[in-house]
C-alpha cells in the first residue's frame, strides 16, 4: 500500500491547507519518479486548486498508442533490449506465450550469445510454450544469429519474430553500437516494427540514462516494465515516459508465463498512489 | 561509475572551494544542492535526510568556531566526505572465515541482481588466493540457471555441485545440504551457495531462503544488490534482513553510470557492510570494497588506489620490473612494450572502467573528457594489437622506418585502413615521448600506460592554473604532454 494514498484524499477534498508539502514531495520521491518531477508535481498541486494527485501524475504520461505495432506483411519483428538482469529473456518468453495464445505463430531468437546459458534459458521457455527457438553458438555474432532467426521466420511464414539480445549497460559504447548493427542487419531481411526496452521496475534514476542511451542506439519504441510484483512502484518508467516520450507498452507482474499484460495508465496510477 | 553523482557533487563543491568563507545561508543552499544530487543518485530519502542534517549541524558548528587558519569551505567538504565515509564504512570487515573449513557463503537477492555471475566471480577471487572453492547450484527456479553456473564454473576452473537440473523441479534445501556434505568430504575450504532470486514481498520464497539458511548455517550470508536500484533498495534490504538475515552486501553492475544510491542506502538502513563490488561481465571484474575510495570517488577525487592495485595485478611483476629497468637504463620504448602494456590493460578490464577511476575534472571540460574516454573501448585495444602484430620485429623496434609502403602493408595485414595505422603511430609517438619525460621525473615509478591517453587529436585542453602534479603517473604524463 502506497504512502501516497494519504495524500489522494486530501487533494480530492481540495483541502490544500492541511497538506504537508515537504512530506508529499518526499513520498513522490520514494516512488522513484525523481526529485525534479516530484517537485514539479508538488508545485502544480500547490498552484492549481482543482488539480488532484492522480490527474497530475496521469498528465505525465503521453497520449500514445500503447498497442504493439505489427508489420504490414508478416513477420512482425520485435527487438528486445535492456541492461543486464532487467528481465529480457523472461519477457521474450512471456510475450511469445501471449502472442502464441492469441493464435499467432511465433519464432524467438536467442541473440544473446554472451551470457552463459542464455540460449538454453530461452530454449526452455520456447519448449514450454511450443514455439520455435533459433539460436547461435556461444560467442557467435549476435547480428548473424538475429538475421538467421528472422530469415527462418520469413521462410516459415511466422507472424512474429522476437529477438532476445544480450544485456548491456548503456555506458558500453561498443556494445551499444553492436545493437545498432543487429538492427541494421535484421532490416536487410525485414523491417523492425518494435524495439522494446526492458526496464526493471526497481530501477531508480538510472532508468533515464538507460532510456536515452538505448533510444539513441536503436530507437526504442516502447518500454516493458518488469518485476512490478515486488515492493517497488516503477515510478522511474513514468519519468522516462514524461521526459523521453517513450510509451510504456507492457508490464511484467510475476514469474509465470502468463504474467505479462498491456500497460493500463489508470490502474498504474492507481497502484502508484495506492488505491 | 557514480558519474552523475560525482559530477554534480564536483560542481557543488567547486563552488564551495572557490570561496574563502561561507555563511549559514551558503551552507543551507549547498546542502540543498547536495540533497538533490544524492536523491538523483537514488540514495534513499531517509538516508539523505540523515546525512544532510548531520552535515548542516557540523557545518554550522564549523562556521561558528572560525578557527584561525582553517578554511570553512574546505571544512564543509571534509564534513561531507566524513559523513559519507561514516555510512559506507559501517561495520566494515572482510569475508568471514570459518574456524573449521569449509567456510559457507550463501548468496541471496532479487531476480536479476546478478547472483549467479557473482557466485562465479567470488569463486574465482577465492581460487586466486589459493583457496579451493565449490559452487553449489541451488537456483532451481530460473530456466537454466544451473547450466549457467556450470558453464561459469568450467570457464574459471571451479567445480560446481549440481545434482538437480533445475528449471522448476528439485528441492533447493536438499541440494544445499548435499552440496555441503560433498564439500566436507572432498575437503573444499569454501562453499558458495547460489540461490534463486526472490522478491522481498514473497513470503513463501523468503521462508524457503530461511530454510536453506538454517540447513547449512552459512558463515556469511551476502545480499546481492544491483547498483542501479532506486528508492526501493531500502525496502528490499529490510525485507531480506528480517526474512533471511543478512551479514553483508555485494554491490553489482557498478560499471554502469551513476547510482551510488543503493550502496549508501543499504548499508545505512541495515547497518551491514558492503564487502565487494562487481564491476563488469567478466569473471575477473570483481573487487573488495573500500569505503574511503568510494567516498572519494563520490566526491570527485578519483580512485587512484584501486587503479594502482589493478595495474599491479595485471602487469605481472617480471614484465613490470623489466619495463622499469628499461626506463632507468634509458632504452627506447618500443612497439613490443606498447603491445605488452595493451595486453596488460585488457587483463585489467575495459578502458572505460579503468578511466572512470581517475580523478574527474569538474565541469563541462570533465564531462567532455569522460565522453571521449568512454568512446574508447576494448575493440580499440584489439585493433591496436592487430596493427602492431602485423609489423615485423624490426619495425616494432625501429618505428621510424615505417614509411608509406610499410604502412600500407601493415594496414592490409591487419585488416585496417592506413589512417588507423597512422593514428596508432601518432599515439605511439606521444606515448614514447611521455615515457622519456617520465624517466626524468621519477625513475622506477609505475610505468605509464600509453593507451590511457586520449588520442592526440582529441586531447582535452589542460587545466588552467594547475599548481601540483597529479600523483598518478598516467595522469601526470597526460598533463605534461598536454
Amino acid at each position: 500500500m502506497s504512502l501516497l494514498s494519504r495524500f489522494t484524499s486530501l487533494f480530492t477534498r481540495e483541502d490544500r491547507a492541511s497538506v504537508d508539502w515537504q512530506d508529499l514531495e518526499a513520498t513522490l520521491i520514494a516512488s522513484d519518479i525523481g526529485p525534479t518531477l516530484a517537485k514539479k508535481i508538488s508545485d502544480r498541486l500547490h498552484d492549481e486548486k482543482k488539480l488532484t494527485l492522480e490527474v497530475a501524475l496521469g498528465e505525465l504520461l503521453i497520449s500514445a498508442d500503447r498497442s504493439l505495432v505489427s508489420a504490414e506483411s508478416p513477420p512482425t519483428v520485435i527487438l528486445v533490449v535492456g541492461v543486464n538482469g532487467s528481465g529480457k529473456t523472461t519477457s521474450v518468453g512471456k510475450l511469445a506465450a501471449r502472442l502464441h495464445a492469441q493464435g499467432a505463430s511465433v519464432v524467438v531468437v536467442a541473440a544473446d550469445t554472451f551470457r552463459a546459458a542464455a540460449r538454453e534459458q530461452l530454449q526452455t521457455w520456447a519448449t514450454r510454450i511450443g514455439v520455435t527457438c533459433v539460436g547461435g553458438k556461444d560467442g557467435a555474432d549476435p547480428a548473424a544469429v538475429a538475421f538467421d532467426g528472422v530469415s527462418q521466420a520469413v521462410d516459415q511464414g511466422a507472424d512474429y519474430v522476437i529477438i532476445d539480445t544480450a544485456g548491456r549497460l548503456q555506458t558500453k559504447e561498443g556494445l551499444m553500437d553492436q545493437l545498432g548493427k543487429i538492427r541494421r542487419v535484421v532490416e536487410k531481411k525485414a523491417p523492425v516494427s518494435e524495439v522494446l526496452l526492458v526496464l526493471d521496475g526497481s530501477t531508480g534514476q538510472n532508468a533515464l540514462s538507460q532510456g536515452a542511451s538505448f533510444t539513441s542506439a536503436v530507437q526504442v519504441t516502447g518500454l516493458v516494465l518488469t518485476k512490478l510484483d515486488g515492493s517497488s512502484k516503477g515510478g522511474a518508467a513514468l519519468a522516462i515516459e514524461a521526459t523521453l516520450g517513450i510509451p510504456i507498452k507492457l508490464i511484467g507482474t510475476g514469474e509465470g508465463l502468463s504474467d505479462i499484460a498491456p500497460f493500463e495508465p489508470d490502474s498504474y496510477i492507481a497502484a502508484l498512489v495506492g488505491r | 561509475m557514480f558519474d552523475a553523482l560525482t559530477s554534480r557533487m564536483s560542481r557543488t563543491l567547486a563552488g564551495l572551494r572557490s570561496r574563502g568563507r561561507i555563511n549559514p545561508v551558503d551552507l543551507e543552499s549547498t546542502c540543498g544542492e547536495i540533497r538533490t544530487a544524492l536523491l538523483e543518485a537514488d540514495v534513499a530519502l531517509i538516508v539523505v535526510d540523515q546525512l544532510i542534517t548531520e552535515v548542516k549541524r557540523r557545518g554550522l558548528e564549523a562556521i561558528s568556531l572560525k578557527q584561525a587558519g582553517i578554511n570553512p569551505a574546505q571544512q564543509v567538504i571534509t564534513i561531507i566526505h566524513e559523513e559519507i565515509l561514516k555510512v559506507l564504512g559501517t561495520n566494515l570487515r572482510p569475508l568471514a572465515q570459518a574456524k573449521k573449513p569449509p567456510t559457507k557463503i550463501m548468496l541471496a537477492g532479487l531476480q536479476g541482481s546478478g547472483k549467479t555471475t557473482l557466485a562465479g566471480k567470488l569463486a574465482l577471487w577465492l581460487k586466486e588466493q589459493g583457496n579451493t572453492p565449490l559452487l553449489v547450484a541451488c537456483d532451481l527456479v530460473r530456466p537454466n540457471a544451473v547450466t549457467q553456473l556450470q558453464i561459469i564454473g568450467e570457464q574459471i576452473g571451479v567445480p560446481v555441485f549440481a545434482p538437480e537440473p533445475g528449471n522448476g523441479s528439485g528441492n533447493p534445501i536438499s541440494v544445499a545440504k548435499a552440496g555441503l556434505d560433498h564439500a566436507e568430504q572432498k575437503l573444499f575450504n569454501y562453499v558458495i551457495f547460489d540461490t534463486a532470486g526472490r522478491l522481498g514481498v514473497d513470503v513463501e520464497l523468503m521462508k524457503e531462503a530461511r530454510a536453506i539458511k538454517s540447513a547449512i548455517t552459512p558463515d556469511d550470508t551476502l545480499f546481492v544488490v544491483d547498483a542501479m536500484t532506486g528508492q526501493d533498495a531500502v525496502n528490499t534490504a529490510n525485507a531480506f534482513n528480517s526474512g533471511v538475515g543478512i551479514d553483508g552486501v555485494v554491490l553489482t553492475k557498478v560499471d554502469g553510470d551513476a547510482r551510488a544510491g543503493a550502496a549508501l542506502s543499504v548499508t545505512s538502513v541495515i547497518g551491514k557492510p558492503i564487502l565487494f563490488l562487481s564491476t563488469g561481465e567478466k569473471s575477473s571484474e570483481f573487487e573488495p570494497f573500500y569505503p574511503d575510495r568510494m567516498a572519494q570517488r563520490i566526491l570527485g577525487m578519483g580512485d587512484v588506489a584501486t587503479l594502482a592495485d589493478q595495474a599491479k595485478k595485471a602487469l605481472d611483476e617480471k614484465s613490470a620490473a623489466r619495463l622499469e629497468e628499461k626506463f632507468i637504463s634509458g632504452e627506447d620504448f618500443t612497439f613490443d612494450d606498447f603491445l605488452e602494456q595493451l595486453q596488460a590493460m585488457k587483463k585489467m578490464g575495459s578502458m572505460t572502467k579503468l578511466l572512470g577511476m581517475l580523478p574527474g575534472l569538474p565541469g563541462a571540460q570533465g564531462a567532455q573528457m569522460k565522453k571521449q574516454i568512454e568512446a574508447l573501448d576494448d575493440s580499440e585495444t584489439d585493433r591496436a594489437a592487430a596493427i602492431i602484430q602485423s609489423m615485423t620485429p624490426h619495425e616494432r623496434n625501429n618505428p621510424k622506418i615505417i614509411n608509406g609502403s610499410r604502412r600500407l602493408r601493415i594496414a592490409r595485414g591487419s585488416g585496417n585502413e592506413v589512417s588507423s595505422v597512422n593514428r596508432l603511430l601518432e599515439r605511439f609517438a606521444g606515448a614514447q615521448k611521455a615515457m622519456k619525460q617520465m624517466k626524468n621525473i621519477r625513475p622506477g615509478a609505475m610505468p605509464q600506460i600509453p593507451g590511457l591517453g586520449a588520442p592526440p587529436a582529441q586531447r582535452p585542453p589542460q587545466r588552467a592554473g594547475k599548481k601540483s602534479r597529479s600523483g598518478n603517473p598516467a595522469k601526470r604524463a597526460e598533463e605534461e604532454r598536454g
